[in-house]
């Protein structure tokens, strides 16, 4: 608990530094790995990920000393080497570009592997701690790492901002702005770069193995959220920003632990909430969507029982028992007490001893779903030319999601019919006297 | 049966293209006059899409040569508009309506610059003019095909050009918003302005166009419609596919070989 104090209050120095790092890190390459998720590019983000780390292994053995400036060089090369690679390969050969990408991950990470192991058994003193790059360790950033962190991120988050409608289009539509005169493929060339530069950057909190996650993770998040790409630029930088803060943490907290599985931990919480929890599109509101639909469709249908009942026997005022209601149409009695009940609450119906009225209100309602009902089956049968006994299922299901401007379409379509294609009258406001 | 234009718009002298070495259209040879509202006509794989990205210059060609306004396009890209087909982008873009409109802004206002408030006056002009400035902040994933459509009519509008390529613009919309797709394009062409447009109805096509192009792999014909739309030449683009030349082609196909000396 006092390491979280100490960590949270940010009065030591070395922690300060390493916050300020993985938040400007965070920040910056979910914005850059917006683009790169929009693209649908997120498996290349994983191949220069995977693909960086030979560069830095040569640019160590090159120079024999941690330079952070050196070995980001290092890594920003090979990784545009590879892009290059999974662009050419996939252009000249047959093969389709998934077999591309993880040829050249798996080609490029392995040589990486095999210089990795051949500098550790070479001694040199200055090596130690190269090891991070694999899985990334946010507390080992120092000063001068932290300013070419924040250098890096200033240069992307510019270039997003200065180019931003560029770089909206061809995420978009590529093929339209380049009939725009605008030189797309310079563009396409440019995000890429950034693309690398962003993942190399970042590998030393984060690692080469998992980077691609904390490229487009946040940003896979951030769509859940908001249908507005300025806002959704926002919201990935802040959750990356928060995962990295995360990390940073454990990493202080637990020196021993790698920080990258870490922050993939967080942004991955950050990500199963938003796939969970997220208005509109999240997996929890659709249900609960889909649980008021049903709710109203069965209230709909008791309703529509009612004006069944009604209209055979002329009487819409008459009150009808559970059993009369169940003979018309089978609903099963725990549901039809549920929808009564709910009905009875909306005012819709009124219960007396075990027998239920329409009230003005559900008469009214009552009669929509009928009209709706028998509207949709002329539809049918006058546009799709269905014969009169196939059309009731389909309106049967339909009728529940007409919208109100919807049926205007439709009455006006149709001319306003008086009956259905079973010669049944189409109920309309004021024909009834309830 | 090509009828050759004078002072053409549009001219497009032996073109043929391949797609992923397959080559699609062979010699293609004909020219547009101005101010006429052009069907680009045939069956399905005839190449009608291909035609009109390569003279967009989206796809690499293997021979010829096209002149719009008799210069280069490069020369006069603000004066030609390009609508793509509505399946080619991912409509849950996160993106609304307005946004997509001011697209059609981006190659006047050049690199690094914002768009302007200009840019939003014609990008709602535009809007109205097919009947959706009320939509102007919906997100496009909630437009049913009509109005994706639409939104892709009033993106090459907003660019404000003279002669207008749109790939099956009635494709996947109701009567109701083909009529006033239709009513919106004689308009333009009222104010002089020239459009091609790929169909593929030929019911409609009679009734819509003035200038009609036949294709099939080739140019079957070029000229006003009543001239080319006679049994014979429609007997030959819509008679089957040419199944040598399909077999020519596939073989070039795998063996990757290139179609013409580049020389």
């Amino acid at each position: 608990m006092n390491d979280f104090l100490k960590f949270i209050s940010l009065q030591d120095s070395t922690v300060r530094m390493v916050v300020l790092g993985v938040v400007l890190l965070g920040a910056s390459t979910s914005t850059v790995g917006t683009f790169t998720f929009l693209r649908k590019k997120s498996l290349i983000g994983d191949a220069i990920a995977h693909s960086v780390l030979p560069g830095i292994c040569l640019a160590f053995i090159f120079i024999q000393v941690k330079n952070p400036l050196i070995l980001l060089l290092g890594a920003f090369i090979s990784g545009w080497i590879s892009i290059f690679l999974i662009d050419y390969i996939t252009r000249k050969s047959r093969l389709k570009a998934d077999t591309v990408i993880g040829l050249v991950l798996s080609v490029f990470f392995g040589f990486g592997i095999l210089l990795l192991t051949y500098i550790q058994s070479g001694g040199n003193a200055a090596m130690a701690g190269l090891n991070n790059f694999l899985f990334g360790q946010a507390a080992s950033l120092v000063g001068q790492d932290v300013y070419l962190i924040a250098g890096v991120c200033l240069l992307l988050v510019l270039a997003v901002y200065l180019l931003y409608k560029e770089f909206v289009i061809i995420s978009f539509d590529q093929d339209y702005g380049a009939t725009l005169g605008l030189p797309v493929k310079l563009i396409e060339v440019l995000l890429s770069t950034l693309t690398v530069l962003a993942i190399a950057v970042g590998i030393q909190a984060v690692g080469v193995v998992l980077m691609a996650a904390m490229l487009i993770t946040p940003a896979a998040a951030a769509r859940y959220w908001t249908n507005d790409l300025r806002k959704m630029i926002l919201v990935a930088a802040s959750f990356g920003a928060l995962a990295g803060i995360l990390g940073a943490y454990v990493s202080y907290a637990a020196p021993k632990m790698p920080t990258g599985p870490w922050i993939i931990v967080a942004i991955s919480v950050i990500a199963f909430i938003s796939i969970l929890f997220a208005p509109e599109r999240g997996v929890l509101m659709k249900q609960r969507m889909k649980r008021l639909k049903r709710g109203e469709t069965l209230r709909e249908n008791i309703l529509k029982i009612f004006f069944h009942l009604g209209e055979a026997d002329g009487d819409y005022s008459r009150s009808r028992t559970q059993n009369a209601l169940q003979e018309r149409r089978f609903i099963d009695k725990a549901h039809l007490k549920k929808g009564l009940n709910q009905l009875c609450k909306q005012d819709m119906l009124e219960e007396d001893g075990g027998a239920w009225t329409l009230t003005e209100a559900g008469l009214d309602e009552a009669m929509r779903i009928a009209r709706l009902h028998r509207l949709w089956e002329m539809y049918l049968s006058k546009y799709l030319h269905m014969e009169a006994d196939h059309v009731h299922e389909g309106a049967e299901s339909l009728e529940h999601f007409i919208t109100p401007e919807m049926e205007l379409i439709l009455e006006k379509e149709l001319g306003f019919p008086e009956t259905d294609p079973h010669d049944k009258p189409i109920p309309y406001k004021n024909t009834i006297n309830g | 049966m090509i009828i050759q234009a004078e002072n053409p718009v549009v001219e497009v002298h032996d073109l043929t293209v391949s797609y992923d070495r397959n080559p699609v259209l062979w010699n293609i040879d004909f020219s547009i006059p101005k101010g006429k509202l052009v069907g680009i006509i045939g069956p399905n794989g005839a190449g009608k899409s291909t035609l009109l990205k390569s003279i967009m210059g989206l796809l690499d060609t293997e021979s010829g040569r096209i002149k719009l306004f008799d210069q280069a396009l490069d020369d006069v890209r603000q004066r030609v508009s390009y609508v793509p087909q509505r399946e080619s982008v991912d409509w849950d873009f996160p993106a609304s309506v307005l946004d997509v409109v001011l697209m059609g802004r981006y190659g006047k206002r050049g690199l690094f610059n914002r768009v302007s408030k200009e840019d939003k006056e014609i990008a709602m002009s535009c809007l109205a003019k097919v009947n959706m400035e009320k939509y102007y902040k919906r997100q496009i994933a909630q437009l049913s095909g009509g109005q994706q459509q639409r939104v892709f009519i009033a993106r090459s509008l907003a660019q404000q050009a003279e002669l207008y390529l749109m790939d099956e613009p009635f494709a996947g919309v109701d009567a109701s918003a083909e009529s006033s797709i239709l009513a919106l394009l004689q308009e333009m062409r009222a104010e002089e302005k020239t459009i091609l447009v790929v169909h593929h109805d030929l019911q409609s096509a009679f009734e819509y166009f003035d200038w009609v192009i036949l294709l099939n792999m080739r140019l079957i014909a070029s000229g006003p419609k009543d001239e080319v739309f006679t049994n014979e030449l429609l007997q030959e683009t819509y008679g089957g596919k040419l199944t040598l030349l399909d077999s020519l082609s596939n073989f070039i196909r795998r063996k990757e070989l290139p179609i013409k000396d580049p020389n």
